[in-house]
């Protein structure tokens, strides 16, 4: 660390004078921005901050999501009236519709105005809420994706609806989705980026607090984007193991 | 499909040019500020206008070019500036040794302080009662720099009304941001229960235009139009246009 210290030293009153060679300038960037006064722990505090909230809202998205395409799927009904399908068909439609942005700044601004809150929380309601809308959908198609033999079959078992929902439909369904899940995730933890906008000091705002001290123009974003891409990098592995486990499973099964 | 394109890319590639002239055109000066900072800058209708936008009129009269003023995110401004993508920077923008590794400055314009905003029925009363408390502030901002003396929590936002928003919803339990500021966001919200504290001593500030390293002609003729203004009564006429009190923020 002195070593950085001391070189930057011997350049600072050149680059008050501006007059920094390109290498130079390249050394300052990269030592303003990541080594001096430790801000690479500012970086990895807002992505342990990123990470946390990505994790909660997407655990929150996929039970809500769940619920959302269950209900989208009920028949439950009063009269004629399909309410629970009529609920969450009107529910995915607004947040599909409008920004999450938006979404985002009247949850903070408007529900939670005034209310003394963690924005690690107010972060998880906001993106758990726009991430079910779509989980919602990549569940139902899954559900509808499979047989209506396996209806029929487990009916014919002597199995209610639900039992049958459960134990044969939902599996396979679950199985036939988990690839865009995964996707929806992914998305999800670029799109907390937002949450700078309220405040909250995740992986975005990291760099930019960075930003308002060095007045970098774009060095904390190259940082910031390759936190993202390496944490998204390592999640896309692991999916491609799982989808390769799955698959495994597939040829066992038409072995029937 | 191949052709469509071609078609469209040759569009692309044009526009690209038209918008990078447009930008270049040497008959212009690019002024960047954030137009969140009233009295200093703000948005009336399509316009940016304020104390720094009245100012930056001069210099570029005085440089016999068009003023053209783009609104950005205040820690966007000196970054600009770096990068080319305007000349001169007004945005109320205090002279800090930190900065001076980016950009250099012209003259000072104005001495402002800071001013510390809380509710009424809050528990900051004081220095010593806003020490560790969640105070909010513009990122960037030398209210920002000052908060980090007090408290572990500073809240950054891209605005300050937005922190003065949160401190009203009891969500923040202080704000810190320059005085005019301050004073002109507590009147455009009417509410009784946002107080500014008088008991803490902030340091003195002094504004300056912003210009990329590299500049000093540019930097000159600034400082030509800025002592020039100053003798003739020009920044006192605009300084009292935007201060309808009389000004005793010096």
């Amino acid at each position: 660390m002195a070593l950085f210290d001391s070189w930057w030293n011997a350049l600072q009153e050149r680059s008050v004078a501006g007059t920094l060679s390109f290498w130079e300038s390249i050394y300052k960037e990269i030592y303003l921005n990541f080594l001096s006064d430790a801000r690479y722990m500012n970086y990895l505090r807002g992505l342990r901050v990123t990470l946390i909230v990505s994790a909660l809202a997407a655990l929150f998205g996929l039970a809500l999501g769940i619920a959302l395409a269950l209900g989208r799927l009920s028949g439950a009904r009063i009269g004629r009236f399909k309410y629970l399908s009529w609920i969450a068909g009107k529910y995915i439609n607004i947040i599909r519709g409008t920004p999450m942005l938006l979404q985002l700044l009247i949850i903070n601004f408007g529900i939670f105005g005034s209310v003394k809150m963690d924005k690690i929380f107010i972060g998880v309601i906001a993106c758990g809420l726009n991430s079910a809308a779509y989980v919602a959908e990549i569940i139902r198609g899954g559900i509808q994706s499979v047989d209506k033999g396996q209806v029929e079959a487990g009916r014919t078992l002597g199995l209610t609806s639900g039992m049958t929902m459960q134990l044969i439909v939902f599996p396979q369904a679950l199985k036939a989705a988990l690839p865009s899940l995964c996707n929806e995730f992914i998305t999800l933890i670029k799109e907390t980026s937002i949450l700078a906008y309220i405040a909250l000091t995740e992986l975005t705002k990291a760099a930019d607090y960075i930003r308002s001290r060095t007045y970098s123009p774009f060095m904390p974003y190259i940082i910031s984007g390759l936190m993202y891409l390496a944490v998204v990098t390592v999640l896309t592995k692991g999916i491609a193991v799982l989808e390769r486990r799955l698959r495994q499973s597939d040829t066992g099964a038409s072995a029937h | 499909m191949k052709k469509g394109l071609k078609a469209f890319s040759l569009i692309m590639a044009a526009l690209l040019t038209l918008t990078m002239g447009a930008a270049l055109a040497e008959d212009t000066l690019t002024m960047g500020t954030n137009a969140e900072f009233p009295p200093f800058e703000f948005v009336d209708g399509d316009a940016v206008v304020g104390v720094d936008a009245e100012i930056a009129a001069e210099i570029a009269k005085d440089l016999g070019l068009k003023l053209v003023i783009e609104n950005m995110a205040f820690d966007s401004v000196i970054p600009a500036l770096v990068s080319g993508q305007i000349d001169i920077g007004v945005a109320a923008m205090t002279v800090k040794p930190e900065r001076l590794n980016s950009v250099d400055f012209s003259n000072t314009y104005y001495n402002a302080r800071q001013a510390c905003i809380v509710r009424k029925d809050g528990k900051v009363t004081d220095e010593e009662t806003l020490k560790g408390t969640a105070i909010g502030v513009q990122n960037g901002t030398t209210g920002d720099y000052a908060a980090e003396g007090y408290s572990e929590t500073v809240e950054r936002y891209g605005k300050a009304l937005d922190a003065v928003l949160e401190l009203a919803g009891g969500k923040l339990d202080a704000v810190i941001v320059d005085a005019p500021v301050a004073q002109n966001i507590i009147d455009a919200l009417n509410n009784d229960n946002l107080i500014l504290l008088d008991n803490i001593e902030f340091e003195d500030e002094f504004y300056a235009v912003a210009v990329a390293k590299g500049k000093p002609e540019l930097v000159e003729s600034i400082n030509k139009t800025i002592d020039r203004i100053t003798e003739d009564g020009t920044l006192d006429a605009i300084l009292l246009k935007y201060f309808p009190v009389a000004d005793d923020a010096e």
